[in-house]
């Protein structure tokens, strides 16, 4: 076997196509972010600056010349003389069914919702253009969860982009949150299923109440103005680790 | 372990088997065995006592013959009589008829019949001639003999060449390269590779890897560790369902031997490769089928599958580079490697080279296991090897590849049963899977199966499988009760091209497959079900009858559009 070539460690810097704009990219970059470094917008779900990338709710999903499946551009690696295009009709056509998917899927009820204004399904839905849902929504009856003295957990918001659950483990290292079931059946549950306020693992440190992209999580108490969250700090920690090792 | 040694255990194998003048063989697979055919070994065994024919006879348990249907089956060798159909009380007319030299006729299964002569077999070859408990009786049929030669004789890159040159292809559904696959792996630099066997068969009455990991399992053995050999892998993992108990066990009980013999381990055949190999076993999950999801069910995490690429060529097991092939793919190595290349490749059609196991269902005359060359055509194997249909029905499609595959109508028939082929009309190969349905069998109905079982085996992980399959389901299960409309079956036809083209993983690319092409070539079923509110199956039933009002308002409707 012939010794391992010292270049392979380090990344390479290549030159790519992204809507026909000329962009240079580090190997190790993913597409979305040499697409937001660039201004080239790209809708996410389950994308968190910070986190690892799972490619889940399919929003991010671009065109590359010479593939012929779409790729998440949160987990596509750049290439040298690679074309993407991230807007076409039949992609914003499939964005809008995801949203839809969504919307039919849990109980999401903007109007009665703390995270009114604030949200990111509701967002998503607004600048995707998801104006009705063709679908049958279903409906289903989900729990809350309001045993934690300081947070709430409500199941018929959440779109199961498992941003707390990875925050959790790979952030906080308390593995609290996690899935259960499968298909259409899958839940985010705390422990084994038990109830949040009962937890042994959970430290409060409230990480996924900022990383909770709808009003799925969310502080107690709170009205829809206060509840605007902040989640620079997951990439700051991320990248502050990273540096000291 | 050398050429030499390996020899001298096969010939005293054969000796010891010929100090018995017949040898009555019953067939130990799942099918047989819960056909009681463990009773009629023990009733055979009892008979001969009896008459004190110990010395001259011996009762062995063999693997799988195929005929699944007719089972339990029984053969005498060296003479080759199958019986079918044999209970314990039998046991006494077969017991005399080795006495008198006849042939029982009210059990005789014939094999002249096109079920056996059409077939052509590498991967079963050694099924149900073979006793799978007994490593000895496979080396005695030329087992491990490619594995020592390729060792003691070969560089890996040689191995590698000629299962290229064999042109042989993943076995498993996806038709990918296998030599290609291999070669990807062996240039991955790493310190340490894996090789996973996958035998996580889950398509609905799909059986052709539970064959083959029962009746012959040190045949796949010897297909890892050449893999192993040729890729610069050290460690194997065979990962199976746990609803294979007795692929498990024989998988053990074979992984126990060949490690007593020195043909697994360390330093295999005194030269410096090793190799080990572990079983896991599948929780139940049909989604960890898929590689990445088998991998990560291996490494313990939540069985779901991550984006590709990277493929487990480049970042597999635990982030090394892994080769991941299906249980028959491997299989079909052995043979390869002790005949060449080029004989394999001379098997087949096109690019689909050798030959292909198929487990026939549905409602066939002859359902069983099937391993037929690539490139025959569907009406040979419905009507010659699978005898037709029963009750003098009419045919009306084949379904292959399961829920990732498609329904192929009667005017296809004659169409050669190749990777490309079966995907230019709406299916796929997939891992071997073929139902037959006849006039009795309704379409949409159909499609509804497979959807449901798409809906449940759904990972949850990416939202277009998650919940685009339960969307279907519903819709096809309204059209299926007369209460759908047009309009439904527009939103199902946009739902089949968003989740196909938009799912992570090939599970939900491939789940609106069979309304696909149920939809391309049984569409005025549909309609019927919707327009008329009448299946013309007569299987589905309707929630209200038609109604007048309701068909020209649809009628109408139809017009519009």
């Amino acid at each position: 076997m012939k010794a391992t070539p010292k270049s392979i460690n380090a990344p390479r810097v290549v030159t790519l196509k992204i809507n026909g704009q000329d962009i240079s990219g580090r190997e190790d970059e993913s597409i979305l972010d040499l697409a937001r470094e660039n201004n080239i917008f790209i809708p996410t779900l389950c994308h968190l600056d910070g986190l690892t990338d799972i490619g889940a709710c399919r929003l991010c999903l671009v065109e590359v010349q010479g593939m012929n499946k779409l790729q998440p551009a949160c987990v596509l690696r750049p290439s040298e003389g690679m074309e993407v295009n991230t807007d076409s009709p039949r992609l914003q056509r499939y964005r809008r069914m995801v949203i839809e998917m969504l919307f039919a899927e849990g109980n999401h009820m903007c109007s009665v919702c703390v995270s009114n204004g604030h949200c990111d399904l509701q967002a998503a839905a607004q600048i995707l253009g998801m104006d009705h849902v063709r679908l049958d929504y279903f409906s289903k009856p989900r729990t809350l969860d309001g045993s934690h003295p300081r947070f709430v957990f409500d199941e018929n918001r959440c779109i199961l982009c498992t941003r707390c659950v990875r925050v959790c483990a790979e952030v906080e290292g308390a593995f609290t949150w996690g899935v259960m079931g499968r298909g259409i059946d899958s839940r985010v549950i705390t422990d084994m299923d038990e109830r949040w306020g009962e937890s042994t693992t959970c430290t409060g440190c409230s990480k996924c109440v900022a990383v909770c992209p709808t009003g799925a999580i969310v502080d107690k108490g709170k009205g829809a103005s206060e509840m605007v969250k902040h989640r620079e700090f997951v990439a700051m920690l991320r990248e502050q680790r990273e540096r000291e090792g | 372990m050398l050429l030499d040694d390996l020899h001298g255990i096969a010939k005293r194998e054969r000796a010891e088997q010929a100090r018995h003048e017949q040898h009555i063989v019953v067939c130990t697979g799942t099918a047989c065995a819960s056909a009681r055919s463990a009773e009629v070994q023990a009733a055979l065994e009892g008979g001969i006592k009896v008459r004190g024919l110990e010395k001259r006879c011996a009762v062995t348990p063999g693997g799988c013959r195929g005929l699944c249907a007719a089972g339990p089956l029984v053969t005498v060798q060296p003479q080759g009589t199958l019986y079918q159909g044999v209970h314990p009380e039998d046991a006494e007319a077969i017991i005399e008829s080795l006495e008198t030299g006849a042939v029982v006729e009210r059990l005789h299964c014939h094999t002249d019949t096109p079920f056996f002569t059409r077939q052509q077999k590498v991967v079963l070859e050694q099924s149900g001639l073979l006793n799978p408990d007994r490593v000895e009786d496979y080396i005695a049929h030329g087992g491990y003999e490619a594995l020592v030669h390729a060792l003691t004789e070969m560089t890996p890159a040689q191995v590698l060449e000629e299962v290229v040159r064999s042109g042989l292809r993943g076995r498993g559904g996806g038709g990918y390269p296998t030599g290609l696959k291999w070669s990807t792996v062996a240039k991955a630099i790493s310190d340490q590779k894996y090789v996973i066997c996958n035998g996580d068969e889950g398509d609905p009455g799909a059986f052709m890897d539970r064959s083959v990991m029962e009746s012959n399992p040190h045949r796949v053995l010897e297909g890892m560790l050449l893999a192993g050999y040729a890729v610069g892998a050290s460690v194997g993992f065979i990962y199976v369902r746990a609803e294979y108990p007795l692929a498990v066990k024989r998988l053990e009980a074979a992984i126990k031997q060949a490690k007593k013999l020195g043909l697994l381990g360390a330093n295999i055949c005194n030269t410096p490769f090793s190799f080990e190999i572990e079983i896991r076993l599948g929780a139940g999950a049909f989604v960890c089928g898929e590689e990445t999801a088998l991998i990560a069910s291996i490494e313990g995490e939540r069985g779901q599958p991550r984006p590709r690429p990277p493929y487990p060529a480049e970042s597999g097991l635990w982030g090394k580079p892994t080769l991941i092939n299906n249980v028959e793919t491997l299989a079909n190595v052995p043979p390869i490697l002790q005949r060449g290349g080029d004989w394999y490749a001379r098997i087949g059609m096109d690019k689909s080279k050798g030959t292909k196991v198929f487990a026939l269902t549905g409602r066939i005359v002859h359902t069983g296991l099937i391993e037929v060359p690539m490139g025959i055509t569907l009406r040979e194997i419905v009507y010659e090897i699978g005898g037709g249909i029963p009750d003098g029905k009419q045919f009306k499609a084949v379904q292959t590849g399961g829920p990732s595959g498609g329904c192929i109508p009667a005017d296809q028939l004659d169409l050669p049963v190749t990777y490309e082929s079966l995907a230019s009309v709406g299916s796929i190969m997939g891992s071997g899977g073929m139902i037959v349905m006849d006039e009795t069998s309704c379409m949409v109905d159909v499609a509804k199966y497979f959807m449901e079982f798409s809906m449940a085996e759904s990972c949850g992980k990416c939202v277009p499988c998650r919940v685009g399959t339960a969307q279907m389901y519903q819709l096809l299960d309204r059209i299926s009760k007369g209460e759908a409309t047009l309009d439904d079956l527009a939103l199902l036809e946009d739902l089949c091209d968003m989740v196909k083209h938009t799912s992570l993983c090939g599970l939900g690319q491939s789940a609106p497959n069979p309304v696909i092409s149920t939809l391309k070539y049984f569409r005025d079923e549909y309609l019927a079900h919707i327009v008329e509110r009448r299946c013309p199956a007569g299987v589905c039933k309707m929630s209200s009858p038609a109604h007048n009002g309701h068909v020209s308002e649809l009628a109408h409707k139809e017009g519009v559009r």
